[in-house]
């Protein structure tokens, strides 16, 4: 076996920009789909049954389905759907976004389930309204219980984001493989690529560790 | 101030109050006693609708609060509730657990709901760890806040279920101390409780519910010597 980074050295940064693009949709898409997995999981506890129906079926069909099928959907059928060319980048977003919020609503959902059910009897012998009671009492709780879960999602959305390498975003697994392109050498700059994900992750991971830490404390 | 009429409760097929009546006088305290499934905790709860009446009636200062459109939340604004086990908003400090129903629901002012609440924790005696969490706190410690934080709500009644069943012995002392204070201040209670000795010296009446059903109600010392029913004498001889 002979490899040989010297040859991409100069395009290491190039790949390094990445990941800019990687981190932002992963992160874009972690806010939005936390904020529809709660709202998702609000509906899935109620007692409204259109709400239960409408957030499961919802949760059926992007957990049913592969990510890989929606980020092209939402990609190559923006023009005919919305009468316009969505750029890849904001493809990328929504489709993560709308996919982990299926994912998230089912963690909240539990993490709703698993507070102490005298909290919210408290709260409501204190005549505490519902959605005072949820944003105040019972979610706080249920976020501390299930933040490994959510900085789980968060790592794989950051991997998971690759794929948006096939609808064009110039995300790090993008620009590895131009730059393969470029010199006629793929493994190295995959390897490197790969090497970039793995060390994001790792950090990622140690963070998570760190904020669980200090949230056991208090 | 309360008047309960012909309350019933099933949970499913099964009948765990059958036909409940009585009456609560301002200021009373009531001791509602039982063995264990007699449906003395449903029947609390049922007095401020933490458990929905499966039929029968419920006023509390003349107004029906089983009646379709009532004000659930305004209700139970004026009945607080103390549970056995604590229930403190683990994710708030002591001072805060207090602060948050008087802000939130009553849209008190910060500041005024603080210094209130500072007053009802000295009363406790949990003036000291105003700012310390409920994971902090022994048994005792947290139910005396609990007490704080339904009293800063300034209710005209007070419920409490089976208040001093999660403690250690050595801390039943300390919220029986509380609650008898409050009673001498002219609360209107209602206590489901294990505790007899407490029942006979604070209670002005005693509720004995076995079945479903009032089997006895009477002044404490009467209860106590000379129970009726064949059903207290049993329970009595049980626990005393």
């Amino acid at each position: 076996m002979n490899l040989d980074f010297t040859g991409i050295i100069p395009s290491m940064p190039y790949i390094l920009e990445g990941v800019k693009i990687t981190l932002q949709i992963a992160a874009l898409a972690a806010v939005f789909g936390f904020i529809l997995g709660t709202l998702l999981a609000l509906c899935k506890i109620s007692k409204l049954k259109v709400l239960i129906w409408l957030a499961d079926f919802y949760t059926s069909i992007f957990r049913g389905t592969p990510l890989v099928l929606q980020l092209m959907i939402i990609y190559f059928a923006s023009p005919q759907l919305f009468g316009f060319q969505i750029e890849g980048y904001w493809a990328a977003v929504l489709s993560f976004s709308l996919n982990s919020g299926a994912y998230i609503s089912e963690v909240i959902r539990g993490g709703i389930l698993a507070v102490d059910k005298g909290q919210r009897e408290a709260a409501m012998a204190l005549g505490v309204p519902y959605t005072s009671m949820m944003a105040n009492i019972i979610l706080p709780q249920a976020y501390k219980n299930i933040l490994p879960a959510l900085m789980n999602e968060f790592i794989t959305l950051t991997k998971e984001s690759a794929i948006v390498t096939t609808i064009g975003v110039m995300d790090i697994m993008r620009r590895a493989y131009q730059v393969g392109g470029e010199t006629f050498q793929y493994l190295e700059p995959l390897l490197f690529a790969g090497l970039i994900y793995y060390v994001l992750v790792m950090i990622l991971t140690f963070i998570g560790k760190m904020v669980e830490k200090r949230l056991q404390h208090s | 101030m309360i008047k309960v009429e012909n309350l019933q409760k099933n949970f499913g097929k099964l009948e765990v109050l059958k036909g409940i009546t009585t009456e609560i006088k301002e200021g009373e305290v009531i001791a509602v006693i039982g063995p264990s499934g007699s449906g003395k905790s449903t029947f609390l709860r049922c007095l401020n609708l933490m458990e929905t009446p499966t039929g029968g009636s419920v006023w509390i200062k003349g107004q029906e609060i089983t009646a379709p459109k009532t004000n659930v939340l305004a209700m139970r604004q004026n009945v607080g509730m103390v549970f056995q086990h604590f229930n403190l908003f683990p994710h708030k400090t002591v001072l805060e657990n207090v602060t948050y129903a008087p802000v939130k629901v009553k849209k008190m002012n910060k500041d005024e709901a603080k210094k209130e609440a500072m007053d009802i924790l000295a009363k406790v005696g949990m003036a000291e760890k105003a700012n310390e969490y409920p994971g902090q706190l022994s048994g005792g410690q947290k139910q005396r806040v609990a007490i704080a934080r339904a009293l800063a709500m300034k209710p005209e009644i007070m419920l409490f279920d089976e208040p001093t069943s999660a403690l250690d012995p050595e801390m039943v002392k300390e919220v029986l101390e509380v609650m008898k204070s409050l009673a001498i201040s002219g609360m209107t209670m209602a206590i489901v409780t294990h505790e007899m000795g407490f029942a006979k010296e604070v209670a002005d009446r005693v509720l004995f519910l076995d079945g479903g059903v009032i089997v006895e109600d009477s002044a404490p010392e009467l209860f106590f010597t000379s129970p009726k029913s064949q059903r207290a004498k049993e329970f009595l001889q049980k626990v005393l």
